[in-house]
């Protein structure tokens, strides 16, 4: 059965580190739903977010192949429930909406949605939210006239989860207890 | 030695070196071209403390690094230009990556204000080689070679092993550094050696000792964690029978008594069957490969599964395990011994020699024994064991002789053999001999190859003329792809397509490379030619004409589980 993941990934600041990782599913025909890739809350580490819908035994085995990439710190992945996220669209429609103008203040005031920008031609509205939300609000504009949309991929945060703090010192020490080299005679 | 303390003024392509230095190089495999220069130009200043070997194709380089490492444990590390020279790394990269091998790949790149213009020989090689290899960076300034190079031999060889690549512009090789060297102890993402619990190593002796038919699974593992004789102990403390992967080969002394011989396709009867009688499967750096486990819906069911692994990626992978066991399997075993008891399981030992005679019978006697009127590959390798006592490092090419080569030679000595197990890569035999014989120049170094892999890799006699590497070689010739053809008569109607051989005269060409060589097709003249062969002290090429239609038998065909082994 496939449940939608969301997996965090934590990594050190390296060139093609993140082609280095899509290709851990490209290699096992994964489709990804979403990525975001940003600095997380300690300079320097980067957060990428990734969203797939697979099995519970693909989502093990790929966090296995994540974490064990050199430069990942750590990988985790959740479902919905132990998330709370959001996705952020643009939607760029004809400036002609003005003319329905009472229609057009309901949809956004209802949507919770924002104008971000008006000129002559265009407006833009923004909207944050899950999913569906992004995607009701995107129907209800259509009708005037899509210019241009644009979404984001997903970002989450976890609801109980160890600080990234609290879990790097946990690795710094981690690192330091065995280290061998490899050596065969 | 480490060069710190002149704090000096170098190009890159000399930090490179002394780097290479500080880290022990010794031996070095490679080809120049135009983007690795500065560092060919280097390196002739330091030839007196850095042996290069000029291999005659690129893909050459990477597998007799990988020969080099093999037998002697150390990182093998290759140089290449940018462009072809990189791209013809890639077939032993990725099969340094399947087979856990620790390699340092040096290549050249163009100046770094070229990158992404489709520059001459520019080619995206840290991309091309990223799904295989451990770890790969491309270097763009001088001062960042040394650093990454320590950085890259401390991930090749720590934790699972396996291959590096370090990409270096051109400008980084001319531009101006002070050379400083610090070697890299750690990486705070990087976890090479799990900490093992000790609680699933108790959990682990209780299921052994408790077991009635436990049964050991030996890997290549072993011999990387240098844990030949912590298995050993813990099979004679428990008198447990031991069998081996294709890569485990050489682990375990192949005379001892616990010893029942080699799993998986063309493995033995014996372990094959017995894998579902067992009820503890005690698997040890090992990774469960489909060639081990032919249909995994049928692979020991009835067992509890021990996997002792220090890739937690492997862990469940294939096969679940009741007990993981995470860490160094050296270190592991060594917790394990004092917990396993003593106990006597001669009833299910002698479940391995009844099946061991029935294959004796219906196998083996016929495979070495003169039953045929060419001479067949079993019997050339039979002699040749029996002639080297054991005690040759074994370099095997793929194919049937490669399966008949690991079937038949029995492996007396620690890590002696050679071979392309996860990538199965035809041509790298010939190349891996020429490592393993510079690494290890003391030891009767013999590459068994087929018609077929001796020429994908040939050009490497060019190699080993010019380097006087005194490797044997035996070349199985029977004027077929031999193994593909087997697939053809069993399971395609005997439709030969594209699978003979018309081949060149061998001898001919060995001599061209001023190499001797003889060619036998007579069973009479064979023992003493192979005694011929071991003891000339160059190099030496033995083709034997042999039986042109053999097949390996016992096969596990493909769907059928390890039970379903079939012997004729
Ligand atoms: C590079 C490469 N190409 C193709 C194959 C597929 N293959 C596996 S065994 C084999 C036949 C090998 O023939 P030969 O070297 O003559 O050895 P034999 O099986 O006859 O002993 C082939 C073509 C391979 N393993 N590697």
């Amino acid at each position: 059965m496939r449940t939608t993941y969301t997996i965090s990934i934590f990594t050190e600041d390296r060139i093609g580190l993140l082609n280095r990782i899509t290709i851990i599913f490209t290699r096992r025909h994964i489709n990804i739903l979403s990525i975001t890739a940003s600095e997380s809350e300690v300079k320097g580490i980067y957060r990428y977010t990734i969203v797939v819908s697979v099995s519970e035994e693909t989502i093990t085995k790929l966090i296995t192949q994540i974490d064990k990439q050199v430069e990942v710190l750590k990988a985790f992945y959740h479902e919905n429930s132990e998330i709370i996220f959001r996705e952020i669209a643009l939607y760029k429609i004809s400036a002609e909406a003005l003319n329905q103008n009472d229609l057009f203040s309901k949809i956004i005031h209802e949507n919770n949605a924002r104008i971000v920008s008006i000129s002559s031609d265009y407006i833009v509205v923004e909207k944050t939210g899950d999913e569906m939300e992004i995607l009701n609000l995107f129907n209800s504009l259509e009708i005037f006239g899509m210019l241009e949309y644009a979404r984001s991929g997903k970002v989450a945060v976890t609801k109980p989860m160890k600080t990234l703090t609290t879990y790097l010192k946990e690795l710094e020490n981690n690192s330091k207890i065995t280290i061998k080299h490899f050596n065969n005679n | 030695m480490i060069h710190n303390k002149y704090n000096k003024e170098v190009t890159g392509a000399e930090a490179l070196i002394l780097a290479l230095l500080d880290e022990g190089v010794k031996d070095v495999f490679g080809y120049p071209g135009g983007a690795i220069m500065p560092v060919y130009d280097a390196l002739y200043d330091y030839t007196d403390k850095l042996n290069h070997y000029l291999v005659r194709h690129e893909q050459g380089a990477t597998h007799a690094a990988q020969g080099y490492s093999r037998v002697s444990g150390k990182p093998g590390v290759v140089f290449a230009t940018s462009g072809p020279g990189a791209t013809n790394l890639i077939t032993g990269i990725a099969d340094a990556q399947i087979d856990s091998t620790p390699l340092v790949c040096i290549t050249g790149q163009v100046s770094s204000q070229f990158l992404g213009t489709d520059a001459f020989q520019e080619t995206d090689v840290v991309g091309i080689s990223m799904p295989v290899t451990k770890w790969n960076i491309q270097v763009t300034n001088a001062s960042e070679i040394a650093p990454a190079i320590a950085k890259a031999f401390y991930i090749a060889t720590t934790g699972r092993p396996g291959p590096v690549l370090v990409d270096i512009t051109k400008d980084a090789q001319f531009g101006k550094t002070v050379y400083n060297y610090e070697k890299c102890h750690s990486i705070r993402s990087y976890f090479p050696y799990p900490k093992i619990n000790t609680e699933s190593v108790k959990q682990a002796a209780a299921l052994i000792n408790d077991a009635k038919r436990p049964f050991i699974l030996c890997g290549h593992g072993v011999l990387l964690s240098n844990a030949q004789n912590q298995l050993l102990a813990l099979a004679e403390k428990g008198n447990i029978p031991v069998a081996s992967t294709l890569l485990g080969l050489s682990a375990f002394p192949a005379q001892h008594e616990l010893y029942v011989g080699y799993l998986g396709m063309h493995g033995n009867y014996g372990p094959n069957l017995l894998t579902n009688e067992c009820d503890v499967l005690i698997a040890i750096g090992m990774r469960f490969d489909d060639r081990v486990t032919g249909n995994v819906n049928k692979y020991a069911k009835q067992a509890k599964v021990i996997h002792f692994e220090i890739d937690p990626s492997e862990i469940n992978k294939i096969i679940p395990a009741e007990v993981p066991v995470l860490g160094d399997a050296k270190e592991a075993l060594e917790l394990l011994l004092p917990l396993i008891k003593t106990k006597n399981r001669k009833e299910w030992l002698d479940r391995f020699v009844e099946c061991h005679e029935i294959e004796l019978e219906k196998v083996i006697n016929n495979a070495i024994e003169p039953t045929t009127e060419k001479i067949r590959m079993s019997e050339v390798i039979d002699k040749f064991y029996k002639q080297s006592k054991g005690k040759a490092i074994v370099v095997t090419d793929v194919g049937q002789h490669q399966m008949i080569t690991t079937r038949y030679y029995k492996f007396n000595d620690t890590n002696t053999n050679v071979t392309s197990g996860g990538l199965g890569t035809m041509g790298f035999g010939l190349p891996a001999s020429i490592g393993a014989k510079i690494a290890k120049p003391e030891k009767q170094v013999v590459a068994v190859i087929g018609d077929g892999g001796f020429q994908m890799t040939i050009q490497e006699l060019g190699t080993i003329m010019q380097s006087n590497i005194a490797v044997k070689i035996i070349v199985l010739n029977n004027n077929f792809l031999g193994m593909v053809r087997q697939w053809q008569q069993l399971f395609f109607d005997r439709r030969y397509s594209f699978t003979e051989m018309k081949n060149p005269d061998f001898i001919a060409i060995a001599k061209g490379y001023g190499i001797k060589g003889k060619k036998v097709s007579e069973r009479e003249d064979l023992n003493e030619s192979i005694k011929e062969m071991l003891d000339s002290n160059e190099a030496y090429i033995l083709e034997v004409v042999v039986e042109n239609e053999e097949n390996v038998f016992p096969m596990i065909t493909t769907g059928a589980g390890v039970s379903e082994i079939i012997l004729e």
